[in-house]
């Protein structure tokens, strides 16, 4: 015979699949893999993504480093603190999510999910009475910057990247909001087994990196010497 | 037409019926808009660059002909300062980025790998209609004022000038996620959906090129994007980053931008290097000469390019330091392009060669590259560059680079693939025509601009001394030459379109999978469960009984 590559079947039979396996993936662990493999390369972008603010920020405070010191007293250390210790507590929550899901343990996976979502909810509360507060003393970014009794100019491109930097991480606080809220409710419905939870596991890691951006940042705008 | 031996028999009975095939069924508009078929989505892809590319070109022939006559032909300055970046947007953004990965790679790369879909179908269709979005931003910002800043958007000009500068680029950093989410999917693709058989090493080409390109997406699209918002923020707020009067750093902006875009040519042209890779093999009837080199040069360019930004900003004022390790680093570059080149050429060697017009733009294609590929190794060097900085030489070479090398082979792999794709044979006399004319058109228009930018003509300029006058008009004489071909080309295309089915499975005599299957293909790709038993370029002759 010829060396075609080809094993003829009949039309192919989907019965074999359950809903939650998609038609083009042989196997679970075929698609968990691929999902996860999409997720570190999107992480990858997300980190590249920053990655030009914190270069920009590193360039302008080698330009304007008396600037940056004193604008950053503007910040209330305590208060970046107080938000770094909720988002860790929320990371270690989304981790017993995911355990409990593999684990089938559906109950705990609806509370560790929900105290996940009160952690982030904290963290966007105290990020609003800081905003707040540059916002009435006019910290503002660029033109909008209107605060009186600088000794050192340039302090608004300090609040720009200030803006900038906890401004995109708090979109992805409320992007991560919104996916934790899609998979309480898809664990509700009971559509994760021990076989099958790929969608928290994903959502458990983009939630990991949106904490690790904020374990950068905390220091990188509160904490400059 | 070629008949080869080779041809798989077993799958190739003389007459088929492919009328239930991934274009008829299942029907209507709406199974169109909302499909997941990697297949339509591709097709639809292919007319939206394919519109983006007679829109590109119909301003590229205006902007030549008002380069006919020195002072004003048919426009304004003000008029041609926008034509010129309209061109480039358009081009850059919304045709050659995608034309070859999201178009043809999405029709191509899962059946080349012997898989139903791509491993996240849903994501394909949305960064289809996150590329409709971003195009319909760069519509709107054509059409209520335009921009006048160039392709490269450069500080301080364009957080100074009128026009509608965010819209555009709002556009450009839309396009960019679409880039993404295709790079994302085609490397989870690769890794997980190669079919039973299939290593690494026997991946056709094409999808090495896909996944080199792939990672460049990924990795250098979001550093555009951060870019592209800082540039908005900048003229909307002025945050004192690119803006000098307020204390920015517009050669920042450069190296940002450079950052991406450097990397965003070999995003160009490693996927017409990958259709290269497939064509000549075919077409010679031999083994791909240097599987691994060719396979590893796709990677080494990828990373390579990523160190190379700074070859754009010899004269914006960097340091003497740098600007010799960028020099060197680019000739680098030019190492794994000659390997590819090397190695096309020894598959041609003593192979049987038939100039079918794939096989004739793929050799276009190396002729054009070569002059290409080697003026940028003029261009990296510092001394020469120094005097060619912003000279017609460096609009030549690109266009060598980017039409002769991309445009070039992404024509080849739709004559290439055409069969496949539509299940029609398009007139084959026309085609070569047509590819003659192409090549002789682009050489009239680009070679001529060798010439005018070595003589000192500026690039991006309204007026011109008098002295260049023949030149400019030979090139403009040549741009309709090339645009003869392209319509000629476009013609035959679409007329194909109008016959019954007539394309066997495999008319090329090809020993990738995507031949295999029936043309066009069904829905779930392929009627068997494909298996990898000979190679991707195993054209020994066929063992009877």
């Amino acid at each position: 015979m010829s060396d075609t590559a080809a094993v003829v079947h009949e039309e192919h039979s989907h019965e074999h699949h359950d809903s939650s396996l998609q038609h083009h993936f042989a196997t679970y662990e075929q698609q968990m893999d691929a999902g996860k493999i999409g997720m570190w390369l999107f992480l990858a972008t997300e980190i590249l993504l920053f990655g030009g603010l914190f270069v920009g920020f590193a360039l302008m405070q080698s330009k304007y480093p008396e600037a940056f010191v004193q604008a950053h007293h503007h910040l209330d250390k305590n208060l970046g603190f107080l938000n770094t210790v909720v988002l860790l507590v929320s990371s270690f929550t989304m981790v017993m999510a995911v355990h409990c899901a593999k684990t089938e343990q559906r109950k705990k996976v609806l509370v560790y999910l929900l105290i996940t979502l009160a952690c982030a909810a904290i963290f966007l509360c105290v990020k609003y009475f800081e905003y707040e507060h540059k916002i009435h003393e006019g910290l503002l970014p660029g033109k909008f910057y209107t605060h009186v009794g600088d000794t050192v100019p340039h302090q608004f491109v300090f609040f720009s990247f200030y803006f900038m930097m906890t401004g995109l991480h708090g979109l992805h606080i409320v992007g991560g909001m919104a996916a934790i809220t899609w998979i309480f409710f898809r664990a509700k419905k009971g559509d994760f087994n021990h076989q099958y939870y790929t969608p928290i596991d994903l959502v458990g890691l983009y939630w990991h990196l949106v904490d690790l951006i904020w374990i950068y940042l905390f220091p990188l705008l509160y904490l400059i010497s | 037409m070629a008949n080869h031996p080779t041809t798989q028999a077993i799958h190739s009975p003389v007459k088929e019926d492919v009328s239930v095939n991934y274009i008829t069924s299942p029907k209507g508009l709406m199974s169109w808009l909302t499909t997941i078929d990697h297949k339509r989505i591709g097709i639809m892809y292919l007319w939206a660059v394919l519109g983006a590319f007679l829109l590109g070109g119909i301003f590229a022939l205006l902007l030549r002909i008002e380069l006919l006559t020195p002072k004003e032909t048919i426009m304004t300055a003000e008029t041609y300062n926008k034509v010129f970046t309209l061109h480039g947007v358009i081009m850059v953004f919304l045709f050659i980025i995608p034309s070859i990965p999201a178009a043809l790679g999405n029709f191509v790369l899962p059946l080349m790998l012997g898989a139903k879909d791509v491993a996240f179908p849903r994501l394909n269709l949305f960064s289809y209609y996150i590329y409709v979005v971003g195009a319909l931003f760069g519509i709107t910002a054509m059409v209520t004022g335009g921009v006048d800043t160039g392709w490269t958007f450069y500080t301080p000009y364009s957080t100074t000038t009128n026009g509608q500068v965010s819209m555009m680029v709002m556009a450009a950093f839309i396009l960019g996620f679409s880039s993404i989410f295709t790079g994302i999917n085609f490397i989870a693709t690769v890794h997980k959906l190669r079919a039973p058989g299939m290593g690494w090493f026997q991946m056709p080409l094409f999808v090495w090129g896909m996944y080199s390109t792939a990672v460049i997406q990924v990795l250098a699209t979001p550093v555009l994007g951060i870019t592209l918002v800082l540039l908005m923020l900048e003229r909307s707020f002025g945050i004192g980053i690119f803006d000098p009067a307020i204390g920015g750093d517009p050669v920042l902006f450069q190296h940002f931008f450079w950052f991406y875009s450097h990397p965003a040519v070999y995003i160009m042209i490693v996927p017409g290097m990958a259709i290269i890779s497939e064509i000549i093999p075919t077409f010679s009837k031999k083994t791909i000469f240097g599987y691994k080199a060719i396979a590893f040069s796709s990677v080494s360019i990828a990373l390579v390019g990523f160190l190379v930004w700074g070859h754009h900003m010899f004269v914006s004022g960097q340091s003497n330091l740098a600007s010799v390790i960028f020099s060197f680093l680019t000739f680098l570059v030019a190492i794994p392009s000659g390997v590819k080149v090397f190695n096309w050429l020894a598959t041609m060697y003593r192979g049987s060669i038939t100039l079918e017009a794939p096989m004739l733009y793929a050799i276009s294609f190396l002729l054009l590259f070569g002059i290409g590929g080697l003026t940028g190794i003029f261009l990296g060097a510092l001394s020469v560059d120094i005097h060619l900085t912003d000279t017609y030489f460096v609009v030549a070479h690109f266009h060598y680079v980017m039409m002769g090398g991309t445009v070039i082979a992404f024509l080849g792999g739709l004559h290439y693939w055409w069969p496949k794709m539509f299940g029609r044979m398009y007139n084959e006399r026309l085609a070569q025509i047509g590819c003659g004319l192409v090549f002789v058109g682009f050489n009239m228009t680009f070679f001529t601009q060798f010439v005018l930018g070595s003589r000192g003509m500026p690039r991006r300029y309204y007026n011109y001394l008098d002295q260049f006058q023949a030149l400019h008009a030979f090139s403009t004489v040549g741009s309709w030459v090339l645009g003869a071909g392209l319509f000629l080309t476009a013609g035959y295309l679409l007329a194909s379109l109008r016959k019954p089915y007539d394309a066997p499975r495999n008319p090329w005599g090809s020993r990738t999978f995507e031949w295999e299957t029936q043309s066009p293909p069904i829905t779930h790709n392929f009627d068997f469960d494909p298996v990898l038993i000979h190679g991707p370029y195993d054209y020994r002759p066929e063992k009877k009984g």
